[in-house]
């Protein structure tokens, strides 16, 4: 074990799996100088593996599918959330239908690993400060990852690369200097296990990526009133982990969904429809979404309204508690 | 690069195969038995066949909505071709996807495409994958007059380009797309043309003539196995049906169809084999009813196959 940083943590999967596997590649605009330098230390141990592709998102996106259907697994580093919808057709259509349609033809499958910096926060307005993982989450055929912690950063990473199906997988900017004690050597993170990372017996904060750090926040300052919050990191969109979901609202009777996006089409949506029709009978109160609002997202002092914060997420827990 | 009597009479059968499958597949889709549209690659068959003759093993091709041909081409069972196309479980695909969709990896058809120009993208991996295993192997993306005009193109060649990846774009020019003229859809004489522009070489060459490709493509394709980078081959051809089976013709001239039909490249090529005694009359006839039995053949193996059962739908949506 060492302590690692997120950044460190998702390079360190690239540059084992890459030490293992001669096959795997990666293409992307700026590893040596884009966003968040995540895999530099990759890079730098297998520079022949990193292919500095020119802007052409498109393309770029279409390289990692095509490589993938030919046999060679690829890490497409789509650099921002944003972005992916330059290439979105290479991406939920080409890529998310192809184990479909050729229905165990192919033996290597299509193991492509598209990664993106999303989220609020670092002031970089309209264009740059997109979470679109609703959008993913609803093709199917896609997997879609969101590690909030280093460890699970590392260990998610290489399942995503061994997977065979396109996986997505979106980072949010500002975990990247974010650390934590790290296995050393490769290690698997299965997809589609959420976990518990603060048990409790009073609500259930159902949560993924950065905002899980602020729901340990809020977690502590609920403690100090007497409320016991159980913070459950989803880690994978999809495949969703629902018994976890269920079993912990089950428990709790309560749920909070707190997640970055918008509102409206959200992926919080999607869980509070899951938990409406299948614990319905356990729940003590309605299922509430702590969210970001439906506007596009403005920068500087402004952006501040957006961002998810420990009170705001205490406001929807005192909803479910009927205060 | 010269071919022997061999491989000309093996061109021949190639492209015979190719237009009897289309003819069934024209009359199978009239008499009910296909579901969905098809579209024909009828009259385009020279194209198609010039370029897969000059392919070699562990070259991967990608495709778009008309990729029958290339599919027959490639060397594909017509067998589970036909039932692909007719929604049965012995299809390539398990009869999941249909005409727009197929694949048989084994051949080299990695994918076909419901997108126009989506190919293009796809096969920039294909040639990187190519380029990384060392096989000396290249990829084929085929797009159209129409497909040429999409961001994926340009996109794809920049790429291919810039990185010298072992890729030939081969635009298959039939002069219309969807119901348009090309000439009313690009603003150069020729889509070769736009090659200086990547700074790669572009020729377009007679598309009914299955030898005047085979040499292009040859060209091309020892450029890029030699590690030079990519290739745009326009191939002027003609579709002698619609864009889907059903079309009544929308864009085409009165009088055209006749005209293009004096250039089919069946008749012309029976010709050129028979004036340089590589095949007689009697052989090619031989040849025809040979890939006659054969589409009959690939008929009745679809329609004995079932439809598959309910419950293969959430089959491989994903790998694991």
């Amino acid at each position: 074990m060492s302590e690692m940083t997120y950044s460190k943590a998702m390079a360190d999967s690239v540059k084992l799996e890459m030490d293992k596997n001669p096959d795997l590649t990666y293409i992307g605009e700026d590893p040596a100088g884009g966003a968040m330098l995540v895999f530099m230390d990759a890079m730098m141990a297998h520079p022949d593996r990193f292919a500095v592709s020119t802007i052409t998102e498109t393309a770029n996106a279409g390289y990692g599918v095509g490589a993938a259907m030919c046999g060679l697994p690829t890490i497409v580093d789509m650099m921002y959330a944003d972005l992916m919808p330059c290439a979105m057709d290479e991406i939920y259509n080409q890529a998310a239908n192809q184990n479909y349609i050729y229905n165990g033809q192919n033996p290597t499958h299509c193991p492509v690993v598209f990664r993106a910096m999303s989220g609020i926060g670092t002031g970089e307005g309209l264009h740059h400060s997109h979470n679109l993982e609703a959008w993913f989450c609803h093709i199917p055929g896609l997997k879609v990852i969101e590690p909030a912690f280093p460890d699970d950063a590392k260990g998610l990473f290489t399942a995503a690369i061994r997977d065979g199906s396109p996986v997505i997988c979106f980072t949010h900017r500002k975990l990247g200097t974010t650390k934590c004690e790290v296995p050393e050597g490769e290690y698997v993170v299965p997809l589609g296990k959420a976990r518990i990372v603060r048990e409790g017996k009073d609500v259930t904060l159902i949560s993924w990526s950065y905002p899980v750090l602020i729901c340990l926040q809020a977690a502590a300052e609920l403690a100090e009133k007497g409320i016991e919050a159980e913070v459950l990191d989803l880690r994978t969109l999809v495949p969703l982990d629902r018994e976890a979901v269920m079993d912990s609202v089950r428990k709790t009777g309560r749920a909070v969904i707190v997640s970055e996006e918008h509102k409206t089409g959200s992926f919080a949506g999607e869980i509070s429809a899951l938990l409406a029709e299948e614990v319905f009978g356990s729940l003590k109160a309605p299922v509430v979404r702590c969210t970001t609002l439906d506007t596009p997202v403005p920068f500087a002092a402004l952006e501040d309204e957006y961002v998810i914060t420990p009170e705001k997420i205490i406001q929807a827990v005192k909803k479910t508690l009927g205060d | 690069m010269s071919l022997s009597k061999e491989q000309k009479r093996k061109m021949y059968k190639s492209l015979v195969l190719v237009r009897k499958f289309e003819e069934k597949m024209r009359e199978c889709f009239l008499a009910n038995k296909i579901p969905g549209f098809v579209h024909p690659y009828l009259g385009e068959e020279a194209v198609a066949v010039g370029v897969c003759s000059a392919l070699i093993e562990g070259d991967k091709v990608f495709t778009h909505h008309r990729g029958t041909g290339h599919a027959l081409a490639l060397g594909c069972d017509p067998n589970r071709v036909m039932a692909e196309i007719f929604g049965k479980k012995d299809g390539l695909n398990g009869g999941r996807v249909g005409q727009m969709h197929l694949t048989d990896v084994a051949k080299g058809l990695v994918a076909s495409n419901g997108i126009v120009g989506g190919a293009a993208p796809l096969s920039v991996g294909g040639a990187f994958a190519c380029k990384h295993k060392k096989q000396g192997n290249l990829a084929i993306a085929f797009c159209g007059d129409g497909g040429s005009n999409r961001g994926t193109v340009h996109e794809a060649l920049v790429v291919a380009s810039v990185k010298k990846l072992p890729l030939i774009m081969v635009v298959e020019n039939n002069l219309i797309q969807g119901a348009n003229r090309f000439a009313d859809m690009c603003n150069t004489e020729t889509i070769a043309c736009r090659a200086a522009g990547y700074g790669i070489p572009g020729v377009t060459v007679d598309g009914n003539d299955p030898e005047a490709v085979y040499e292009a493509v040859c060209q091309a394709a020892e450029r890029a196995r030699s590690g030079e980078g990519p290739s745009i081959i326009e191939c002027l051809t003609w579709r002698m049906d619609g864009h889907y089976i059903g079309d009544t013709g929308f864009g085409k001239l009165p009088g055209e169809n006749e005209e293009w039909q004096k250039k089919d490249p069946i008749k012309l090529y029976s010709e050129k084999l028979i004036a340089g005694k590589i095949a007689t009359q009697a052989e090619l006839d031989a040849m025809d009813a040979e890939a006659a039995e054969v589409v009959e053949a690939a008929e009745a193996f679809a329609d004995n196959s079932p439809f598959p059962d309910k419950s293969v739908i959430t089959n491989n949506v994903y790998a694991c």
